[in-house]
């Protein structure tokens, strides 16, 4: 059975959407999270950095931004902005289901 | 060679058919013309050779001219199609619109009614696809109007660009009520005719609708052109900097009566400029833009969390959404009280409005 399935092809993992909430320091560290610990942790890293670096390059175009709401097909990230870092909510997109 | 455009007539009534076909030799474009009494004689025809308009009755035996029509849609889609028919019936009508037809038009009864639709007929030859309505192929909506006014019809269009949608009333002919985006009357009807393609349908006539426009069709239709013409083309003698300055003031006069503050368009293209109205930074706002466009895109790919379709930020001062579309994208500013829910449509609207 092992030879079988040395030869089994290997299929991309699906990659879950995050769910929950972080709250990052203006460095870009993540202080709490409540988002399962099965997610990549350089992925939440990645979703903070952009976070900071949206709010960061919105102050240098003189646009300064308390709170705003990124809408992805599949997932919707609102961050609100605290003291140079941010609280970030992440929230799968629900699929539109008929009744 | 012969470069003259062909007509194709069919009318079970041979009669008929000679008298269109004198008629039509007045045309000025002095057109061929051959005529059929059946609609599979007619459809050997238009297989043979190209023409370019087929004028159709309605009630004929075995085929009628709905068939015909439905047809002809389907496999000669170039071809201009015009119902010429004695019946007065608007569920026809309806048909014969909803099949896309170019014209539709009861048989002339008098000479001045015969010369609109010789009129009507040559400008159809003479026209190639640019823009246009959909169901009316390479008619503005002034025409489609102009001749729903002419023939004395009652109905209601129901006219879609994007995500605007508005609604035009004729009763017997006269224009007396639009409604758009909750606009009403005349504004409406001015804001509508400024949509230069989309697509349109008919929907049953409402005797009951109450009249809010009192002039007449033309004097509108007129106006509206004036002012289209004013935006779109340069006047004669008016400096490419004076025609942009007309535009922008429309455009913010737009911006105004929607309830915005600022917007900033962003071309794709690197090399292009931001342009802003209502705003001086429009350039460091763009900054913004470039830069959130490209780190949001980054993120959705390695979260695998799709394509983003926008992002809606506040603070303080103002609410503002980024759009993000094929050639460019738009920053919408809002004041700090405007509902939340709503200025994304209202963005878009916006964005559609200054593009049609």
């Amino acid at each position: 059975m092992g030879l079988l399935n040395l030869f089994a092809k290997s299929r991309p993992a699906l990659q879950r959407l995050p769910s929950g909430s972080m709250t990052v320091d203006r460095e870009g560290f993540i202080v709490t999270s409540t988002v399962a610990s099965s997610y990549p942790g350089e992925l939440l890293v990645e979703i903070a950095e952009a976070v900071l670096g949206l709010f960061q390059e919105a102050r240098k175009a003189q646009l300064p931004l308390s709170e705003f709401r990124i809408h992805f097909a599949s997932l919707h990230i609102t961050a609100r902005e605290a003291r140079g870092g941010a609280i970030i909510f992440l929230s799968p997109a629900v699929p539109v289901t008929l009744s | 060679m012969d470069t003259r455009h062909k007509i194709l007539i069919l009318d079970d009534d041979p009669a008929i058919l000679d008298l269109y076909k004198e008629w039509l030799s007045q045309l000025p474009s002095k057109p061929e013309i051959q005529i059929s009494t059946t609609g599979a004689r007619a459809m050997a025809l238009l297989e043979s050779e190209p023409f370019r308009v087929l004028i159709s009755d309605l009630k004929m035996p075995k085929m009628d001219g709905l068939q015909v029509l439905s047809i002809v849609r389907r496999r000669f889609p170039e071809l201009r199609t015009v119902v010429m028919t004695g019946v007065e019936d608007e569920e026809f009508r309806s048909r014969a619109y909803a099949l896309g037809v170019d014209l539709f038009w009861l048989k002339p009864d008098t000479h001045q009614n015969m010369q609109m639709f010789l009129e009507c007929l040559e400008s159809l030859l003479g026209r190639d696809a640019e823009n246009g309505f959909r169901g009316i192929q390479n008619k503005s909506l002034m025409d489609i109007l102009q001749m729903e006014c002419l023939s004395q019809s009652s109905t209601v269009f129901r006219i879609t660009r994007g995500s605007l949608v508005g609604k035009i009333w004729i009763l017997n002919g006269d224009l007396i009520d639009a409604e758009t985006e909750g606009a009403r009357g005349e504004v409406a009807f001015r804001r509508i005719l400024e949509w230069k393609s989309g697509t349109f349908e008919t929907l049953p006539s409402e005797p009951d609708r109450e009249r809010t426009i009192t002039k007449s069709i033309n004097a509108l239709l007129l106006e509206a052109a004036q002012a289209i013409d004013e935006i779109s083309s340069p006047v004669p003698g008016e400096s490419t900097e004076e025609s942009d300055h007309r535009k922008t003031v429309w455009r913010l006069a737009t911006l105004t009566r929607e309830g915005g503050e600022w917007v900033v368009s962003l071309p794709n293209d690197a090399a292009a400029q931001a342009e802003g109205w209502g705003t001086q930074s429009a350039n460091e706002f763009a900054g913004w833009m470039r830069y959130a466009a490209e780190a949001v895109k980054n993120l959705g790919e390695k979260i695998e969390a799709g394509p983003w379709s926008h992002i809606q930020a506040q603070n303080i001062e103002r609410k503002i959404i980024l759009l993000p579309s094929k050639n460019k994208s738009v920053l919408v500013a809002w004041p700090p009280t405007a509902n939340s829910s709503d200025i994304l449509e209202q963005s878009k609207k916006l964005v559609s409005s200054w593009d049609s």
